[in-house]
Parts: C-alpha cells; sequence; structure tokens
C-alpha cells in the first residue's frame, strides 16, 4: 500500500499514486483532461499539448508531469481552455480535414474535441497542404491529408506491436509519418490486427473495408461528448 | 558501385563499433564519401545496425546537412540570417546564381556544384559569409562569389580557397582558416591567460563536494542563455543515481547573431576541456563529450589535436595528474544543421544518434540524460568559466559583475555597428555603453539575445545586461538608422519555421501562421485586429510549447509588438470590403483565375 498524493484540480480534491501522471490521477478521479495524442498502455508522448494545464500558474502536459503532493492543477478554466482551443484549431488548419466525407467522422478525437471545446469553425486560415495517400496496403490505408503528428501508430507499433512500421521523418511544417520501407505501406510487416493499425485518433489511418460498418449518427461521439465515459466514472 | 557503397558502409558501421549511438557519424561519413546517404544507403546502415530502415530514414532525413538525393560534390552554403542578409547575402547570393547558372537549391547539372541558403553559420561579425563543404569563406562580395565558383570549377578543392589566413588560431595549420576572432574588449575573465593545468590541480586538491561548492559560492549561471545556476546543476547530476554519469559541452551556437563560442573555441579550448574535466571529477563522470555543430567543423582537427596533447600531459585520460582513480576522456560529437539541437534534451537526442528532437522533461538530464544515465551539459563560456573560478577562487570572480549576475558576459555584437566582433563585458553594464563600445550610438533598435530574445526599442538602451534584465546568451545584433525593425522579426520567423523540428503542435504550426500574417502586415495588407490575432496567436505558441525553442520563437513578434508598436500602426488599416481578416479574397480565387484564363474584377477592384 503506497501513500497517496493529494492536490488539487480546478479546486477538486484529487488522491493520486506515486508514479501516476496528472492526466491519470485525474482520470482516475472521474475528471476529463482533454488529450490527443495520449493513449492507455502507450507511453506518454507530450507531442499534441492539448492536454496543457497550469501547474501553480506553470503550463505543463498533464500526460507528462509527475503528480506531487500540494500542487494547485488549472484545468478546465477559461483561459486554459482559450489555449486549448488555439491547439485544436493549429490541427485543423495544418492539415486537410473534411468531416463531412471522413470515414472516422462521429469517432474522430479531433472533431470530438473540437466540439467539447466549442469549436464551431477555426479562426486561423487553412493551409491546404498537399499530402499524400497511400492505399497500397491490403488491409489499412494512410491518408496523410488527416495526420496530426500525435506518434500514436509509431509508439503501438514499437511498444505493443514489437515492431517499427511508423516513425517519424523531416521536421518543423514538412515533419510526416514515414514506413519502415522505401516508399510503401504494403512493403511493411504491419498487419490489420496489430496495434497500430487502431491507434490513430483520427483518419489517418484507417482499416479498409470498416469505415462505414457502423452508421453516422450512431458512432460514439455523435452520442455523448469525448471525455464523458471519464466524467461517469467508468474506467476505461 | 553499389557493391562499393556495401562495402563502405559496412567498414563506416564497424569502425564505429557497430553501436547505433553513433549514427550520426556514420551517416555523416557515408554523406562525406558518396555525396548523401541514399535509400540503399540507409537500407544497408540498417541492417548493419540491427536498427529499421525508418530510423535511420527519420534521423537522416531531420538534418539540414543530411540528405537522400545526392548533391554537389562541393556544397556552397550560403548563410541567410538577417546580419548576413543587411550585408548583401542576396547580392552575393545571385552572383553565386548567375556564376554557376542555377538556382539557390540546385545542383549544377555536371553534379559537381551544390547551391543553398544556410541559417545563421557563426559568422556575422565577418559577413556575407558562406560553407563551403566545411570550409569558411567570409566577408563575401559579388565579385569574390564570382571567383569561388571559378576557382571550384578548375580544382574543386574547397581547402584551396582560403588564400589569407585569420589571426590567432585560425592560423594555426590544423585549422587554417580565413576566419577572424574580431576580439574587440578583453575583460578580466575569459580572455585573461591562465596556467594549463592549474584549475584541475587546485580541484583535485579538494574534493568533489568542495569542488561543487566553490561552483555554488561563485553563483556562476549557464552562459547559453538560459541561465541555471551551474553548481546546482552540478549537485543534481551527482545525487542522481545511475553507474554512468557524462559531462556534456554544447558547442552547438545556432542561436542567430552569436559567435563568441567559436571564439573561445579557437583560442581557449583547453580552458573549456579543463572546466569539463572538472566537472567530471565534482560530479563522477569519466566521459565527456562536445557537441560541436557542423558548421564549426572546420575547428575539429585543432580540437582533437588539443584532446591528444591534453592525454599527453596527463590532463585527460586514467589517473588524471597522478590521481588515483579519477579518469576522464572527452570525444567531440559532430552535429549536422539543425538549431534545435542547441536545445539541451535535443542535443542528447543528437549525441545518441537519433533524431534532433528534444526529450520530455521530467526526467531533467540530471536525472537521465545521456543513455539515461545523470549528464551534465553546460555551455562552452560557462566550462570556461569554471576553469578560471576553480583558478583563482570564487571569490575573485563575484567581484566582477552585479549582484545577482557574477563574472563577465562574452558579448557577439554584429549589424550596423563600426567594430562587430566578441566583447568581454561584466554583467551589470549598460546596453548604451557596449554599444558605445562597438560604435553604434545611432542604433534605432537591437536584438539581444539572438532571434529567441528581444527587439530592444532606443529608449530602452539605458537597460543592463545581467540576468535580472536583458538576459541573453551574448548575441546583440545592431539595427542602424535605415532598417526596418519587422522585416527583421519576419526573417527571425521565418528562421523559427525552418529549425522547427516539428514535434509539438504550436512551434510546428504556430510559427507558420505567425510567419503568414507578419508577412501579410508587411505586405500591406494587414488590419488592426491581426495585431490582437498576432498577440494572442504568440502567446499561445509560447506557453503552449514543449521546449525552450517554442516558447521564444514568438518573441520577435511579441517583443516587436510591445516596443514597436507604432511601426505596426503605420502599416494597418481597416478592411472596407467587409470580408473576414483571416480571408485573402486573392489568393482564394487564384485556382479558379488559372482556370478561366482571366483575373476577376473583384478580387482585384
Amino acid at each position: 500500500m503506497s501513500a497517496t498524493i493529494e492536490f488539487t484540480i480546478d479546486g477538486k480534491e484529487i488522491k493520486g499514486q506515486p508514479g501516476q501522471t496528472i492526466l491519470e490521477a485525474a482520470q482516475q478521479a472521474g475528471v476529463y483532461i482533454p488529450r490527443l495524442c495520449y493513449m492507455k498502455g502507450l507511453t506518454p508522448w507530450g507531442s499534441c499539448r492539448v492536454c496543457t494545464v497550469l501547474i501553480n500558474g506553470r503550463p505543463q502536459a498533464a500526460c507528462t508531469q509527475p503528480i506531487a503532493p500540494g500542487m494547485v492543477v488549472e484545468s478546465s478554466t477559461d483561459k486554459v481552455n482559450a489555449l486549448r482551443r488555439n491547439i485544436i484549431d493549429m490541427l485543423f488548419v495544418e492539415g486537410n480535414h473534411f468531416c463531412m466525407f471522413c470515414e472516422k467522422s462521429g469517432s474522430c478525437e479531433l472533431q470530438a474535441l473540437a466540439y467539447r471545446l466549442g469549436i464551431a469553425a477555426p479562426k486561423y486560415p487553412f493551409m491546404f497542404p498537399k499530402r499524400e495517400l497511400d492505399m497500397s496496403h491490403p488491409d489499412v490505408f494512410i491518408d496523410h491529408n488527416r495526420c496530426i503528428q500525435c506518434a500514436r501508430c509509431v509508439r503501438a507499433s514499437r511498444d505493443v506491436d514489437g515492431k517499427h512500421v511508423f516513425d517519424f521523418a523531416d521536421r518543423g511544417a514538412h515533419r510526416r509519418i514515414a514506413v519502415n520501407a522505401e516508399a510503401f505501406l504494403k512493403d511493411t510487416d504491419l498487419a490489420v490486427t496489430d496495434k497500430a493499425a487502431e491507434a490513430c485518433p483520427v483518419g489517418a489511418i484507417v482499416k479498409k473495408r470498416t469505415g462505414y460498418a457502423v452508421p453516422f449518427g450512431q458512432r460514439l461521439y455523435d452520442k455523448k461528448p469525448i471525455g464523458s465515459e471519464i466524467e461517469a466514472g467508468v474506467k476505461s | 558501385m553499389s557493391d562499393n557503397l556495401a562495402a563502405s558502409v559496412r567498414e563506416i558501421c564497424k569502425a564505429n563499433g557497430g553501436d547505433r549511438t553513433r549514427l550520426m557519424d556514420i551517416v555523416r561519413a557515408v554523406q562525406a564519401k558518396f555525396g548523401c546517404v541514399s535509400g540503399p544507403a540507409m537500407e544497408m546502415i540498417a541492417q548493419e545496425l540491427k536498427v529499421h530502415r525508418v530510423e535511420v530514414h527519420g534521423m537522416v532525413s531531420f538534418y539540414s546537412f543530411l540528405s537522400e538525393q545526392p548533391k554537389g560534390k562541393v556544397t556552397i552554403r550560403l548563410c541567410n540570417d538577417l546580419v548576413d542578409q543587411m550585408a548583401g547575402a542576396a547580392e552575393v547570393g545571385q552572383a553565386f546564381e548567375d556564376e554557376l547558372g542555377i538556382k539557390v537549391g540546385q545542383t549544377t547539372p555536371d553534379g559537381k556544384i551544390a547551391l543553398e541558403y544556410t541559417a545563421c553559420i557563426g559568422m556575422c561579425d565577418q559577413a556575407p559569409a558562406a560553407l563551403v563543404n566545411d570550409v569558411v569563406v567570409t566577408e563575401l562580395s559579388t565579385d569574390s562569389a564570382r571567383r569561388i565558383v571559378r576557382e571550384l570549377r578548375k580544382h574543386m578543392d574547397p581547402a584551396r580557397l582560403v588564400t589569407r589566413l585569420g589571426d590567432g588560431n585560425n592560423a594555426h595549420e590544423l585549422v587554417h582558416a580565413m576566419v577572424l576572432n574580431n576580439i574587440r574588449v578583453k575583460g578580466s575573465l575569459i580572455f585573461t591567460p591562465t596556467n594549463r593545468g592549474e584549475a584541475i590541480r587546485k580541484a583535485l586538491g579538494i574534493t568533489p563536494a568542495e569542488v561543487i561548492r566553490a561552483v555554488k559560492t561563485s553563483r556562476l549561471r549557464g552562459r547559453g542563455g538560459a541561465g541555471f545556476p551551474t553548481g546546482l546543476k552540478w549537485e543534481f547530476t551527482r545525487a542522481a543515481p545511475g553507474e554512468r554519469r557524462y559531462i556534456l559541452c554544447n558547442a552547438d551556437e545556432g542561436e542567430p547573431g552569436t559567435f563568441k563560442d567559436r571564439v573561445i573555441l579557437t583560442e581557449l579550448p583547453d580552458r573549456v576541456f579543463a572546466g569539463m574535466t572538472i566537472a567530471g571529477y565534482a560530479v563522477g563522470a569519466e566521459e565527456g563529450i562536445v557537441y560541436l555543430r557542423g558548421e564549426y567543423a572546420y575547428l575539429r582537427k585543432y580540437l582533437e589535436h588539443t584532446l591528444q596533447e591534453r592525454r599527453k600531459d596527463n590532463l585527460l585520460g586514467r589517473n588524471i595528474l597522478g590521481k588515483q582513480g579519477f579518469n576522464f576522456d572527452i570525444r567531440i560529437q559532430m552535429g549536422a544543421g539543425a538549431y534545435v539541437c542547441g536545445e539541451e534534451t535535443a542535443l542528447i537526442s543528437s549525441c545518441e544518434g537519433l533524431r534532433g528532437d528534444p526529450k520530455t522533461r521530467p526526467p531533467f538530464p540530471a536525472q537521465k540524460g545521456y543513455l539515461g544515465c545523470p549528464s551534465v551539459v553546460n555551455n562552452v563560456e560557462t566550462f570556461a568559466c569554471v576553469t578560471k573560478i576553480l583558478e583563482q577562487g570564487p571569490a575573485t570572480f563575484c567581484e566582477i559583475g552585479s549582484q545577482g549576475s557574477p563574472g563577465t558576459k562574452l558579448l557577439s555584437i554584429s549589424g550596423d555597428c563600426k567594430s562587430p566582433g566578441v566583447f568581454e563585458v561584466p554583467f551589470g553594464i549598460k546596453l548604451s555603453e557596449v554599444l558605445k563600445l562597438c560604435g553604434a550610438e545611432d542604433a534605432i533598435a537591437v536584438q539581444v539575445g539572438g532571434a529567441s530574445g528581444q527587439m530592444v526599442a532606443r529608449e530602452e538602451f539605458g537597460r543592463t545586461i545581467c540576468y535580472d534584465d536583458l538576459a541573453t546568451g551574448g548575441a546583440l545584433m545592431v539595427l542602424g538608422p535605415e532598417r526596418n525593425v519587422l522585416e527583421a522579426a519576419e526573417k527571425f520567423m521565418d528562421f523559427f519555421v525552418e529549425e522547427s523540428c516539428g514535434y509539438c503542435t504550436p512551434c510546428r504550426v504556430g510559427n507558420v501562421l505567425l510567419r503568414n500574417r507578419l508577412a501579410r502586415i508587411l505586405a500591406g495588407d494587414g488590419e488592426p485586429s491581426d495585431l490582437d490575432y498576432l498577440n494572442d496567436l504568440g502567446q499561445t505558441v509560447k506557453i503552449m510549447s514543449r521546449c525552450g525553442l517554442g516558447q521564444t520563437s514568438a518573441n520577435p513578434i511579441l517583443t516587436t509588438l510591445k516596443n514597436f508598436r507604432p511601426a505596426y500602426n503605420a502599416l494597418v488599416k481597416k478592411r472596407t470590403d467587409g470580408l473576414q481578416p483571416a480571408f485573402d479574397l486573392r489568393t482564394a480565387v487564384a485556382d479558379a483565375e488559372r482556370v478561366i484564363g482571366r483575373k476577376s474584377e473583384h478580387a482585384h477592384a
């Protein structure tokens, strides 16, 4: 029985265990902190910055920051949520996200977060980048137009599947997901049963022939906002 | 040919012990030999090191000096930072283009010479400058650019472009560079003579804990810009659990406008190595690494030679100066063109043969740094200070400078001033006094701290250089009366867009958005609400970014918004067309115009 660590998020008392991150401790206590690059079972990555909270006034990513006794965490405040909306906006304008005909619509975490945080349309100008589509693999496709560089596929393949199908290439605005082959996904050892094939929070890596298995309107976030399962106290 | 490649790759990998963490040395060697790290080469390297191809690909594609496609046998990299631009880099670039018959970014059809722009190469005091492979050419003119191309066509040997030698060790046969030190003011700390070996001898005469106490007593703070107390950093590293510890010297000096570390490494490398050795003794490390930026490759042979001399004299190696059990050695790790690698955790990633992505903190390098071991990362100048502190005692060090900022600071001053170069000044000196020293009394603005620093207006020239006021790694870029401060800010934003690693959203996307909006304002298409947009966006990038690059990259815009508001106000005007601020009608209809073959009357009204 290890000692508990007590701290607050938006005034609410939270009891966590040593070694937990703010995001994990919050989740256990039924407090949802918005996130995109975080995925249970993967090494925390801290790249999307959506889960940023203010700890005693200083910004930190909740998914990578360990809890400490007495810390005062600010998460769901106007100030922090405004910053999060800006980040979500950036992700929308950086790629080419057309929800109306995306297979992922309704179960897309980016879309769901935009709804939850009250974004009707991004305030930044769209960049309309030219991005590639890789349909070569028999069971899985990559649409780079929708990629948000969260590295969930990278980590899932490496840490869970014990492969290394994905990694990043190039840098800055040109940073992109590359595959472990000269060019095409078909030349990698990705299997449709891999964790990496289902780790994508958006519609960038999608299993073929499954896109419309669940009709629009009946999908995960069509019914309840993202995060509500955590707030309802359902252990994930 | 491919047999040749396979054999060479195998040999290079073997020479590096087949060690995955030495991937940087391996790909640099392949690049040097074959002019690129091609797909097949990456495949072979991956096989030899038993890693995945995509890891090698990801790493190679990160660094500017590595390429997947063959470039020229000789690559001319013309520096296009702000100061070089002010000195005429564009005209020089044009001359290179004309003489080579290609554009920047291209290679001559015979595959011999490639021409590119590169970020600051640390020669702002002798701009415009360029790298021709590893050879530095300075004070370029359109004439000398043409001459360089004609010479290269004749012999293809960059070393022969050095027709005059610089001062001091620049003229040393192992350096053989036309680079000038331009040491304008020597202070009482760095540019003073020392007895080689004395500082180490004194350190070894006391306990490691006492060495740390001496550094703490001196109140030395990091000279790279962040200003973390050095003694404290060492204490944390010593206290952290781990079987091995490392001392890393940050010689990446990528901040535009900074070049003082280049001068220290040229003239006082012994002092830097001594500081690292003392740090090794203090924290219990046996290995040190100097991370030397790719741009300074011309210093490498000389630095290796200096290390060798120190080994001969038992200032490095086993049982140093007879101290039983104290072993320490230093190796040089070359970089390959990435500003972000000056960020300490990105530097560690790079030393480990990875992409230069910063690491997640915590853990901090003092807890888990290089190869997961407790590590000290300090700037070149910091180590030079350490040597002096141990040699003459912390009290003497504290006598110089100001209360919160003891010691001296090396400033790299460039731009519109009479005597650009390196100035050693005591902390607490007023900016106005510094400007007098370098002959820039008519400056309208000074960018203090490099691109990531702040643009300081004339009204604030009474401020002081110290950690509590104008904290800086030492770069001062002076803008004279005819300069446009906002255009300077735009140059800096171009730089950050180019150099962001792209790991986190705000830095990857936000800097592009900031740069684009500033460009629009400069083009005369901005409106008053754009200034709030820039401020809100800039704050978001600053607050939400993961590492120091993104946390400071909005500074050119945020500090000009604060200090040069009238310049913005003069450019923006209220829109009368009723369209949304972010909407650019002309761009929006451009594709349609191309299709129908005529201009929209409305959009161009």
